[in-house]
């Protein structure tokens, strides 16, 4: 659903990323426009975490450029890019476990000064997970598996973010909840947030996203709309296990 | 779930060994100390020690509010080492300096002060003004330390900041002797009615006002790190400091703040220190410094509580042992004992609950 034209939210332009002397990122492009749903597919150290890290300006990229609304941020700090509607609910949701689920959700605000809309969030996030809020006071490790990722996913929103990065927000749920968690991303987008989804679970993402590019070593080798990509045949053979 | 043991080794015997031994000796003490304060000729107290003789409850008291005091102080500075630790995770072994710059501070302010009549005329506001000093100070000096000699270090191996850290406290040390010259320099006289006794109390009255400002100290600084966004922002940095960064939390101005919080704690606790003591010398903050080590320890490294638990526990402990149980077991010199009980409470509390009172698991995530 590119409509050509209208300008990126978040932008890379011939990315170029080193660990040191390990070329990561390979002249990687990609787009993502306000209110779309799109995924990054591929494999273990195909480069997806790097993608994550350039977006947020964790790692720098040594060529290329990392734009976000038409401007250029490689030289901008995390907190710039939050504050601009960048938002990441990180792999195995990292909540703060010694910080009550209240405090993990108020910390997603950090840079918001608006009290009364912090608290009107919240109040969107309880009626979005009302089994968070059972559990405001409570030390956000105690919590079980599924409970965590609504709390990640509420912090996460508590920026009101633009675009929501999810990384393999599949990642250590069972089953089950797994799709819990891929119609939570729905309900989410369509409240109007763009989402970028890095996944391994190439099914399951190609399900719900509008467009996907799936990343090998380092390279975008296919870019296509969703629908595409699942009738792929060469996507098919090597990342949804079939022959 | 079921832990496996691994085989015991020699060690875990020997360990075991020493934790029988140091909580039987304990014990032995303690029923000996019971049994002369109920009778000094029983045949126990006897048999532990020939000159077992009954201790006054007014001396008791003294003991335990000298301890609770004392502690009080190392639990101040505890804390300091216990909020660096929990956001750097290594030891800022320069931290009883910091101490000791407060106590330094303190002194050269209040002999001012002294000069200049305040002292005698309202004493209030002029200790006031020497914890205001003491406090910018020590928070100077901490703040100080963090920018020029960790934060260079920051993502180095832990031992390299840890050894630059024993190597800054040297630093201040002899800067303290150079700049105001060796030796004690004193502090000048508290009025009466703190050196003296508070008529109901039984109690010396700057005894009282220690434990009164530690407490406030401490109750401003559970504010600050449960109740507000810094203190919020403080806490996630320790857990986490590549997610707090993604929330946009500054992690580098957090790691200040914490050096700056600890450093004012250390200030105030020299402060007491002054109106504990009465004098102050460059080698001050080593002692205290390594004692309230001990007592994070103690505690719960990490743990704020714990700080302040394990400074009571290890000040009432080296006050009341000494007479309590080195005293019954027939020790002799055991008044001079009191530094060496602080240390075996450290080992006892290790052999018996390696985290310490209060100490959580560390997640190895973070701290390998």
């Amino acid at each position: 659903m590119t409509d050509n034209g209208a300008t990126p939210l978040l932008e890379f332009r011939g990315i170029n990323t080193h660990y040191g002397a390990v070329h990561i990122l390979k002249d990687v492009d990609l787009a993502i426009y306000p209110g779309e749903l799109v995924c990054l597919l591929g494999g273990n150290a195909s480069g997806k975490s790097t993608t994550l890290k350039t977006l947020l300006g964790m790692v720098t990229p040594t060529t290329g450029e990392v734009v976000l609304d038409g401007e250029v941020v490689n030289d901008k700090p995390t907190s710039y890019r939050v504050e601009r509607g960048v938002t990441m609910v990180p792999e195995n949701r990292r909540l703060f476990k010694r910080l009550t689920v209240k405090e993990n959700l108020e910390l997603g605000a950090y840079l918001r000064n608006d009290r009364d809309g912090i608290e009107a969030d919240l109040e969107r996030i309880y009626d979005m997970f009302p089994r968070v809020k059972e559990r405001l006071g409570q030390k956000s490790g105690t919590l079980s598996g599924g409970e965590q990722q609504m709390v990640a996913m509420g912090r996460a929103l508590m920026a009101r973010p633009r675009v929501l990065l999810m990384d393999e927000p599949s990642m250590g749920l069972a089953p089950a909840l797994v799709q819990t968690n891929f119609e939570l991303i729905q309900q989410i987008h369509q409240a109007g947030v763009a989402i970028f989804m890095v996944e391994q679970n190439a099914n399951m993402a190609l399900s719900i996203a509008d467009r996907g590019w799936v990343l090998q070593t380092g390279r975008v080798v296919l870019d296509d709309t969703a629908d595409a990509l699942l009738a792929n045949p060469d996507l098919r053979a090597s990342y949804l296990g079939e022959a | 779930m079921r832990v496996r043991h691994a085989p015991r080794t020699r060690v875990d015997w020997f360990l075991t060994f020493l934790r029988f031994s140091l909580t039987a000796l304990v014990t032995v003490g303690l029923l000996a100390f019971i049994g002369q304060q109920i009778d000094p000729d029983n045949f126990f107290a006897r048999a532990v020690n020939d000159d077992a003789s009954r201790l006054s409850w007014e001396s008791i008291k003294d003991l335990v509010v000298s301890g609770l005091s004392q502690g009080a102080m190392y639990g101040l500075i505890a804390l300091g080492y216990s909020m660096v630790y929990g956001v750097l995770g290594f030891i800022n072994f320069a931290h009883g300096e910091v101490f000791m710059v407060g106590a330094m501070t303190g002194m050269i302010t209040s002999n001012k002060l002294a000069d200049g009549g305040l002292w005698e005329s309202n004493f209030v506001l002029a200790i006031l003004i020497a914890i205001i000093v003491s406090v910018l100070c020590s928070t100077m000096t901490a703040v100080l330390m963090e920018r020029v000699a960790y934060r260079p270090l920051r993502g180095s191996p832990r031992l390299i900041p840890l050894i630059t850290s024993i190597g800054v406290s040297f630093f201040i040390q002899y800067t303290s002797a150079l700049l105001l010259g060796p030796g004690a320099k004193s502090y000048p006289q508290l009025p009466d009615w703190l050196r003296d006794d508070i008529p109901w109390l039984g109690i010396e009255g700057k005894k009282i006002v220690v434990l009164v400002v530690a407490a406030v100290s401490m109750a401003g600084l559970w504010y600050l790190v449960e109740r507000t966004k810094t203190g919020k922002a403080m806490r996630a940095v320790a857990e986490d400091k590549e997610i707090a960064s993604l929330m946009g939390i500054d992690v580098d101005r957090t790691i200040v703040t914490t050096f700056a919080v600890g450093g004012a704690m250390a200030g105030v606790a020299g402060i007491l220190w002054g109106i504990l003591f009465g004098s102050v010398t460059e080698f001050t903050g080593f002692l205290p410094g390594i004692k309230a080590f001990s007592a994070a320890v103690v505690g719960g490294i990490g743990n704020l509580g714990g700080a302040m638990a394990g400074g009571l526990t290890l000040g009432s402990s080296e006050s009341l042992a000494p007479q309590m149980v080195l005293e019954p077991l027939g020790v002799t010199g055991h008044t001079q004992l009191k530094d060496a009980v602080a240390f075996l409470v450290l080992i006892f509390v290790l052999l018996v609950k390696p985290t310490g009172l209060f100490g959580e698991r560390l997640s190895s995530e973070d701290r390998a």
